[in-house]
């Protein structure tokens, strides 16, 4: 028992039951009711409730007086200034500089403008004109800028670790590859990521062209290999899907995590939430989710059925066949009958206007049922788009890598380029790639680190970051955007194509000649340098989205795979953050909490308690994790929501060369995934090990001990009582305070955070780390509950353990105008301002941290330890010149982006006007994909914050405080089929 | 019994209760001396450079605009130094081969920066503005002093935040009409409170309790 209350574990067949009541919890301690646990019980400052004594503590006390007396003895050190030679035209030291590029995640292109201070780019933020962006950001374009400024970063050219010239790589390289031209190149073969840079496409094209034995393999361990299946069994031919989610009244997500992660999803998100924040809300879209895991989108499902991986294909094929496009299977016995024929029913209600998607990592048997069943709703064209595919070369990725592997096992393969990747990590088990990689004569690594593919290579070649070098690349809908660098190359590097360029002609091109003149000829214009200006400016080629073509369906009999399910089956899925582990040295995405868990710092093995009790298994307990003769350690984390007898494992984790940040976090899941099951295998054994390894989650961090945080209703009774929000909250009179009455006259900044459209993406926490120069603390400073970031958004559930309804709110500061943080400073560090900001004044606090405690949404952070990297080049150069870079013993939190708010109120006091309403944007609502946040002046009636602050929805937080925040929320809606009463069901 | 106590021993104690008190009363003081003193704030204390540029000659002498240097000061919180071809637009004809201006040829020649030693330095959570002063009618010599009396450059206010605190409480005693702005001779007339307070309004120049809020400077 008193082991169970150390590691916060609970009776396991607790959480089975059916719900007792309808409250909001967090965690299974908070479910049950239970003492919140020993590991959990520290102060407020984090630190586990110490037995120093007295006499060392006033030791220590008169030591730090003492030093802190010193530090008021230095003399500010002399500073220099070093202006331009020449300076550049337009440039103004001290105003920052935009220019639109675009980033490649995983391949597919986010348009997005890069904020640069003298030369230094320091903040990504969306393109307004991008189609994938529409002005927001996903969260890996928000963390590109660690990728950059990464100290891991290889930082020059070795063979076989020893440092080389690019002269005499090129000399090498040429020398070998030219002796095959004999052989017409046989025994070359370049093996590249997914490739849909125009550019780079032409250019392996070019180099297949010259030497014609040689040969292109691509592999993506993460990427959309089900759709390329599918499409090429249901179209026999390759395809593009994309949706418009504006014109969609249902959506039926087949375990797609749309919202938050993938192709397309800034997008996605935003025309989604588009239709549940709009005017009356009357006309809100509904989201059917099945999924095999908890996500970010089940969670905002409007109805969510967790089953396993297999099932949701028999699921799909149940509501397929109800609406005549498949042909039925055995689903008769199914207990979830009638929660997928209400879907069905409401699907076939709205044809044309409803949309069925698949997850990328489902099987091509479900993406090949969703073809059918947007084929027979009508959708097609409507709200489901097909357009030839975004890649250069779409092929089956796996045989792709697989015929590679074989030929360099069969000594076929003399000379192996790669371009990017990093498959002796990545590569199916099955394939044993490292092993080939041995036979292969000269083998060429080009990548941003030093990996554990470059690690076995003869070769390695320093790549650019995009942000260093011409590129090209397409986005979701094909859409080109022409990357344009922002610096120099901090190192010496030498891009993609600049090497295939070597193997091309002599002298090779730079980047941007290849990249000049591949446009020149395809641009079409009359002017091309004007074409060229205009697209690199607007960071778009204006009308290269491709045309919708209307491929025939020519197979529909999708043939059942009817895998037996198994006692316990493994998903595999690519992290929402490091994606395929190309991220994994990305120190703001590995400190991020996942959506849903709140992990940091680690993946974990997912299971429903179910599954967790039948296993005789705990929460944070290790287990060994064994299939086909593979094996592999990692802890258990018991996920609410997650289907039973299934275990969910995120790839991209578990490095071992990935640098300082990625190496040793999480477990290499990629050792027990083979060719044959990329996503999911049923043939899974789980041990347990008679072990512990705490895992870093934030989700229990500053507790609000049971008081609704997020008010919610269905839209039906909202149609019925408008007064919902009013209804539920307390707010005293606002004359019961003794803060005194203040009248604002001027500016009353204020923001509105909409609860039904945020999805959970957490785009707004890496925004306001990049905007504000928050540091990164570590997994141990997470365990002991320091995290810096001052957004953090919130997940509540409700309901049963299993089947629970999830609600998300993003908390920063409120800036109360009754703030209690204030009265209790005793140095007036923090104070109001005359606009009614909630101030912290860095050089004015001491660290007695009074102000937290009196916090009652627990927003403040405490820099307990020198997190900052002040002197450790290159991270330093992304901070912001416009923000404190905070030291030790220092409190902080939100600020509003107090920095903005300067700037445009001194512009427009310059141009002798008031602020205009909307130019004023902070970075969390700038970079949010669904708009779910809007700032203002709430003194000024037309401004769109006072609006919504007006509306019915609105409600403050823990408002019975009458602390009357200046940061409200719209309370949260769900569109519920009233065929199906309770919110989820499973 | 014998005496624990030396007959000593109060003067003793006296002189070590007094002594005490005044000790750290003294050094109090001193600390607070120091702080405030030229020494501390680099006030008045000509700077050395790279090369000896004298304002007293461009501005005072030749009567060269502050503009015409530091070119953002209206538009940005910034007020630049030159980059080295703003040197060389004169210096490539005038004084060409003197050997006090090699460090500035030798930028020009080689691209590398002259490294200025900076004079007027705000410790880093200040965040100082330099386009909304000139705009409102805050004249430059009301913080630099008259620079054109200057052979080497100096920092001629102390920068304290007392200083500062003093001009954002009654920024009437301290504005000019903004036409004055970047003039090295103006000095404010009998009446500047009187018409100070109508600058104020004119220009919109915000109240003393919106200029002493923290966020106005400190970020």
């Amino acid at each position: 028992m008193k082991e169970q209350a150390k590691y916060g574990f609970v009776p396991l067949e607790a959480l089975t039951a059916s719900p007792s009541s309808a409250r909001q919890w967090r965690s299974a301690a908070e479910y049950l009711n239970a003492p919140v646990p020993e590991s959990e019980q520290f102060d407020e400052a984090g630190v586990p409730i110490s037995e120093s004594s007295r006499r060392r503590f006033l030791g220590l006390m008169a030591g730090s007086m003492a030093l802190a007396g010193l530090t008021g003895c230095t003399r500010q050190p002399t500073e220099t200034i070093m202006p331009y030679v020449n300076q550049p035209e337009n440039v103004v030291p001290g105003n920052p500089k935009y220019y639109a590029t675009a980033v490649p995640v995983a391949g597919v292109a986010e348009g997005v403008i890069v904020e640069s201070h003298l030369g230094r780019p320091t903040k990504v933020e969306g393109n307004p004109d991008h189609p994938a962006s529409l002005g927001a950001t996903c969260v890996l374009s928000q963390a590109c800028l660690m990728d950059l400024y990464d100290p891991d970063r290889v930082k020059e050219i070795t063979r076989e670790g020893v440092p080389r010239e690019w002269d005499a790589f090129e000399y090498e390289w040429t020398q070998a590859v030219g002796a095959l031209a004999g052989q017409k190149g046989a025994g070359l073969r370049i093996l590249s990521e997914t490739v849909t840079s125009p550019s780079l496409g032409a250019q392996i094209q070019a180099v297949l062209k010259k030497y014609s034995g040689a040969q292109w393999h691509q592999y993506d361990p993460a990427g959309p290999h089900s759709a390329r299946q599918a499409a090429q069994t249901v179209f026999r031919r390759s395809v593009n899907t994309y949706y418009n989610f504006a014109d969609a009244d249902v959506v039926l997500a087949l375990d797609s995590d749309f919202l938050a992660f993938g192709a397309g999803s800034t997008r996605y998100a935003h025309d989604f939430s588009a239709r549940r924040r709009r005017g009356d809300r009357l006309d809100m879209n509904r989201l059917y989710a099945i999924e095999s895991t908890m996500t970010a989108t089940g969670g905002k499902a409007d109805h969510r059925l967790a089953l396993r991986y297999v099932d949701i294909e028999r699921a799909a094929r149940h509501i397929a066949a109800e609406l005549g496009a498949a042909s039925a299977g055995s689903t008769a016995d199914d207990p979830h009958v009638a929660w997928l024929s209400a879907a069905a029913r409401d699907l076939r209600a709205h044809k044309g206007s409803c949309i069925v998607i698949p997850g990328e990592h489902q099987s091509p048997e479900v993406h090949a049922l969703a073809h059918a069943m947007n084929a027979e709703l009508g959708n097609v064209d409507k709200t489901v788009y097909y357009t030839d595919p975004i890649e250069v070369e779409p092929t089956d990725q796996v045989q792709s890598l697989r015929r590679l592997t074989e030929d360099m096992n069969a000594g076929r393969v003399q000379y192996l380029l790669m371009l990017g990747g990093n498959p002796v990590y990545n590569a199916p088990a099955d394939f044993q790639f490292e092993k080939a990689l041995e036979k292969v004569k000269t083998s060429v690594h080009v990548g941003l680190h030093f990996n554990e593919t470059s690690l076995k290579t003869t070769w390695h070649i320093p790549e650019p970051h995009f942000l260093e070098d011409w590129g090209d690349t397409r986005a979701y809908d094909g859409t080109v955007t022409i990357i344009q660098p922002l610096i120099a190359p901090l190192y010496d590097s030498h891009s993609q194509l600049k090497v295939l360029d070597a193997i091309l002609q002599w002298p090779g091109r730079s980047s941007y000649e290849i990249v000049r003149a591949y446009w020149s000829g395809k641009s079409g214009a009359q002017d091309f340098e004007q074409w060229w200006r205009k697209t690199t400016h607007d960071g778009l080629v204006t009308g290269s989205a491709l045309p919708a073509i209307h491929p025939a369906i020519r197979n529909l009999a999708v043939p059942a795979k009817g895998t037996a399910g198994g006692a316990l089956e493994v998903v595999f899925r690519p992290d929402v953050y490091l994606y395929d582990g190309r991220y994994a040295n990305n120190v703001w995405l590995q400190e991020l909490p996942r959506p849903m868990t709140k992990l940091t710092w680690d993946n974990a093995v997912f299971l429903s308690p179910a599954t967790a009790a039948r296993l005789g298994l705990e929460n944070q307990g290790r287990v060994e994790l064994r299939r086909a003769g593979a094996s592999v350690r990692g802890s258990v984390w018991i996920l609410p929501g997650h289907p039973d007898g299934s275990i969910t494992v995120d790839l991209g984790w578990g490095r071992t060369h990935a640098g300082q940040t990625g190496n040793g976090a999480g477990f290499n899941a990629y050792l027990v995934r083979r060719s044959d099951a990329m996503w999911h295998g049923s043939d899974v054994e789980l041990h347990k090990l008679d072990e512990r390894y705490p895992l870093a989650t934030t989700q229990m961090h500053q507790a609000m001990e049971h008081r609704p945080i997020v008010i919610h209703n269905t839209l039906e009774e909202y149609k019925n009582h408008h007064d919902l929000a009013k209804q539920k909250e307390h707010e005293p009179p606002e004359n019961l305070t003794l803060y005194p009455h203040w009248e604002y006259r001027g500016y009353a900044w204020a923001m509105s955070i909409d609860t039904t459209a945020c999805v959970n993406c957490q785009a707004c926490v890496v925004a306001c780390q990049a905007e504000n120069n928050i540091p990164v603390v570590g997994k141990e400073q997470v365990l002991a509950r320091r995290p810096m970031h001052w957004l953090r958004v919130d997940v509540y559930y409700e309901g049963g353990y299993q089947a629970p309804t999830a609600h998300y709110a993003p908390i920063p500061c409120m800036h109360c105008e009754n703030a209690p943080c204030e009265v209790v400073c005793p140095t007036q560090a923090t104070n109001h301002s005359s606009e009614g900001l909630n101030n912290m004044v860095y050089n004015r606090c001491v660290g007695t941290r009074y102000c937290s405690n009196n916090c009652p949404y627990k927003v403040r952070r405490f820099n307990f330890l020198l997190y900052q990297d002040w002197h450790d080049e290159p991270r330093n150069l992304q901070h912001n010149p416009d923000v404190t870079v905070r030291s030790r013993g220092v409190m902080e939190k939100c600020t509003y982006c107090v920095q903005r708010i300067r700037e445009a109120e001194i512009k427009a006091e310059i141009e002798n006007r008031p602020v205009r309403d909307g130019e004023i944007k902070t970075a969390c609502q700038q970079v949010c994909p669904t708009e779910a946040i809007v700032f203002g002046d709430k003194n000024n009636p037309s401004n769109r914050v006072a609006k919504l602050q007006a509306e019915s929805l609105n409600y403050s937080m823990l408002s019975d405080l009458n602390t009357r925040p200046r940061t409200t929320y719209l309370a949260e809606l769900r569109n519920q089929n009233p065929e199906l009463k309770k919110g989820t069901s499973a | 019994m014998a005496q624990y106590f030396s007959r000593n021993a109060d003067t003793f104690a006296r002189i070590l209760i007094f002594g005490g008190a005044s000790a750290l009363v003294s050094v109090l003081a001193l600390s607070y001396l120091i702080v405030r003193s030229h020494y501390e704030t680099m006030q008045n204390v000509p700077r050395e450079q790279p090369v000896p540029f004298s304002h007293e000659h461009h501005v005072g002498g030749l009567g060269i605009d502050c503009r015409y240097c530091h070119t953002t000061v209206e538009y940005s919180a910034f007020a630049n130094v030159p980059p080295t071809k703003t040197c060389m637009n004169c210096h490539s004809e005038m004084w060409a081969a003197s050997p006090t201006l090699e460090p500035v040829r030798e930028s020009y020649r080689s691209g590398k920066s002259i490294e200025w030693t900076r004079v007027n330095d705000l410790p880093e959570y200040v965040y100082f503005n330099h386009s909304i002063h000139v705009q409102k009618g805050v004249g430059c010599t009301e913080c630099h002093g008259r620079v054109d009396r200057m052979p080497l450059t100096w920092q001629a206010a102390p920068l304290t935040m007392e200083w500062c605190l003093d001009c954002h409480r009654h920024t009437e005693l301290h504005i000019r009409p903004r036409d004055r702005v970047f003039s090295m001779t103006y000095s404010h007339p009998q009446n500047q409170a009187e018409l100070g307070l109508r600058l104020v309004k004119e220009d919109h120049v915000r109240s003393s309790g919106e200029l002493t809020s923290c966020e106005i400077c400190h970020r």
